[in-house]
């Protein structure tokens, strides 16, 4: 599904990313685990489509299509999805003015005719409940004045309105409290099925023990440095990183 | 000296503006004109008209509408104000003269009087030499000054004590003509103790003609009156548009204007706004959304006179291509108006490299004890917002509209008509998706 070869990219003039290499296969859970500034984060942007990051050698694939060639509206409306780790507040726009120019874009580049009102509104209402996020949320402007825990949810609520084929959750752990990042973590595990794909970013193991990875990834430096089977996840937890960065 | 082929006019045309007119209104053409004799219009020159240069749309031949110009269709069938769920009694002035010839029977409460300011000083020449022409001041301003010599007729409402107007005014000022034309309206709201009342003013263009609209607003708020006034410009390019609004205001009454300028050409609007009574409210709200060369300047001045009272000021401006924008936002809080709260916000968008805003906060405060906050910004679309639309996979165009119309909202959630709240929203998505400049389904507007 996805291909990624010796990713170079930039931001600002400095390269983050020095030769990344990763495949990523229908039905599987990736983890992508590193220290702060590793480059994690920049590798998220550059699969979405950020216009702040350049890449400069390399090349991905998305479903055989060349996906640095897509603008990020056509990435996404391919089945790319992106959990920011800073979710953008927007004032003004609705949750749901947001979500239904969202799910009828992509309906339209598939062809399909806009959803009618009343199956939005289904739509919505039972991917809420899936995450179990309240009614209020939903009808006030995107993330405006939601807590950091609440921004969090509503990403993996837009994952489950939009249903991608490989969603790229980046740090969506951090700043959740244990009973949302249980709630997080299910709501993720009840979309992950044998078609699609998950990339979970992140520092910490924590999240691994609700998401399990089938692979697990050390980016360092701009590359990947190691990767294994869930228990590399679970060395990491015990050792740091150390022993692989200067072994 | 641009000035005196006005005076000529109005020397030329004096008698037949007087025969087309009222006492109450002829006697004050003398000393406006004497005013305008010694002070003429505005210059750039001035301070307050630094980035506004309207002398110059007096320049050229402008006739005076002293014919009456006739509309050849009835106003009522055609101008259907398409606001689903927004019933209003609705009036027309086409050019500066009161419309009525197909008006339909109106049932207002007792003792409320709409419509003609003429007839207005026939039925109630007490209320009318009361408050016509009498916070209108002239002695610093050109316009205002012109205007007074040569309004003729224009709008009243009038709501008595106690009396609540329940369903909203709605004016539609029509203009018209078949040569380049001045046009000079006045238009008096007075809210007796305790009244309320709601009008929404809409702007309309039907010629493709030049013209240059003068428009004096007086609003009269009494003891815990509540008056709302609703502007919203959709005039042709070729429309300069000045305006002016003076408001009055007693104890614990609310005054509301929102000026929403969704297509203009060159558009002036000052507003005065005097809090006279203790715990009086005034919320000063305005949105222009200007592309092309078009030009907006609003002028705020908010006078707090009093203790106890509060003011809020929100005025948005978007502006494309070579667009042009001004606020200045003054506030005046004097020696005695302890416990003032004062809030003024500007922001302004910047949807091209070659539009230009210029924006001026000015707060005086005489009193020590006192809340006022002002804030400014002028920027660009949020980047960050931007993408992250976009990476739900809307298209960068509708991402860009979304956010433009989302910046507009908190001026359109001012408004306390919620029907109109919903119905603007919709022009303004059709404004910044070019599909303006008709309200509905009606063609009669350029």
């Amino acid at each position: 599904m996805l291909k990624i070869k010796n990713l170079h990219a930039i931001v600002e003039e400095k390269e983050i990313l020095k030769g990344v290499n990763l495949e990523v296969n229908q039905g599987e859970v990736h983890a992508v685990m590193g220290p702060n500034g590793s480059g994690k984060s920049t590798l998220a942007s550059v699969l979405a489509g950020n216009p702040k990051f350049e890449v400069t050698r390399g090349q991905i694939l998305f479903n055989d299509k060349d996906l640095l060639e897509m603008e990020p509206e056509d990435r996404a409306r391919e089945g790319l999805f992106l959990s920011f780790q800073y979710p953008v507040e927007i004032p003004g726009v609705s949750m749901v003015n947001f979500m239904r120019a969202a799910v009828n874009e992509q309906r339209k580049y598939r062809g399909e005719e806009p959803i009618s009102a009343s199956d939005f509104l289904k739509l919505m209402r039972d991917k809420r409940e899936l995450l179990g996020m309240d009614s209020q949320l939903v009808s006030r402007s995107v993330n405006e004045g939601f807590s950091g825990g609440e921004k969090k949810k509503n990403e993996i609520f837009q994952l489950a309105m939009l249903n991608p084929q490989l969603a790229i959750l980046d740090e969506t752990d951090s700043g959740l409290d244990i009973d949302a990042l249980r709630v997080v973590a299910s709501g993720v595990n009840k979309l992950q099925t044998k078609e699609n794909a998950t990339i979970v970013i992140t520092h910490y193991q924590r999240l691994l023990e609700y998401i399990k990875p089938d692979y697990v990834h050390v980016l360092y430096a701009g590359k990947i440095l190691r990767s294994g089977g869930p228990d590399l996840a679970l060395e990491l937890e015990k050792r740091g990183y150390d022993w692989l960065i200067n072994p | 000296m641009i000035e005196q082929q006005y005076i000529d006019l109005f020397t030329q045309f004096r008698d037949e503006l007087d025969a087309h007119s009222v006492k109450g209104m002829n006697l004050h053409r003398d000393a406006a004109l004497e005013k305008f004799k010694q002070i003429g219009f505005p210059t750039s020159k001035q301070e307050e008209y630094k980035h506004s240069n309207i002398v110059r749309t007096f320049d050229g031949e402008l006739g005076l509408n002293l014919r009456n110009i006739p509309i050849p269709v009835n106003p009522y069938d055609v101008f259907k104000c398409d606001v689903p769920h927004l019933s209003t009694h609705l009036y027309f002035l086409i050019n500066d003269r009161y419309y009525d010839q197909f008006k339909p029977p109106v049932m207002l409460p007792e003792g409320v009087f709409v419509g003609s300011l003429q007839r207005f000083s026939e039925e109630y020449p007490e209320q009318f030499n009361t408050y016509y022409a009498q916070i209108a001041d002239y002695s610093d301003n050109g316009v205002v000054a012109y205007n007074t010599m040569f309004a003729q007729d224009g709008f009243v409402v009038y709501v008595p004590k106690n009396v609540t107007v329940e369903k909203p005014l709605q004016l539609i000022n029509i203009l018209r003509g078949g040569v380049d034309l001045s046009v000079n309206r006045r238009i008096l709201i007075i809210a007796e103790e305790n009244a309320q009342v709601k009008l929404l003013v809409c702007d309309h263009t039907v010629d493709d003609v030049r013209f240059v609209v003068t428009q004096v607003t007086e609003v009269f708020a009494d003891v815990s009156a509540q008056v709302d006034l609703y502007e919203l410009e959709e005039n042709s390019e070729k429309v300069t548009r000045l305006t002016n609004l003076f408001s009055e205001q007693k104890d614990h009454s609310n005054v509301q204007t929102s000026c929403i300028t969704l297509h203009n050409g060159y558009t002036r609007n000052n507003y005065r706004f005097r809090l006279l009574g203790e715990h009086a409210e005034a919320h000063a709200g305005g949105l222009a959304i200007c592309d092309k060369d078009q030009h907006i300047d609003n002028f705020a001045f908010l006078d707090h006179v009093k203790p106890n009272c509060m003011s809020n000021e929100l005025f948005k401006t978007v502006l494309n291509d070579r667009a042009s924008g001004v606020f200045c936002g003054k506030i005046l809080v004097e020696k005695d108006a302890q416990k003032t709260m004062a809030y003024q916000t500007n922001r302004n968008l910047l949807a091209s490299d070659s539009a230009q805003m210029f924006s001026k906060p000015q707060l005086e405060i005489y009193a020590d004890d006192v809340k006022c906050s002002h804030g400014l910004t002028t920027g660009q679309l949020d980047e960050e917002a931007l993408f992250y639309m976009r990476a739900r996979g809307i298209d960068k165009d509708e991402a860009r509209l979304l956010l433009m119309v989302a910046f507009t909202s908190d001026v359109v959630d001012m408004i306390r008509i919620e029907s109109l709240q919903e119905r603007l929203t919709t022009l303004i998505d059709k404004r910044f998706r070019g599909k303006l400049m008709r309200c509905g389904n009606c063609n009669v507007c350029i």
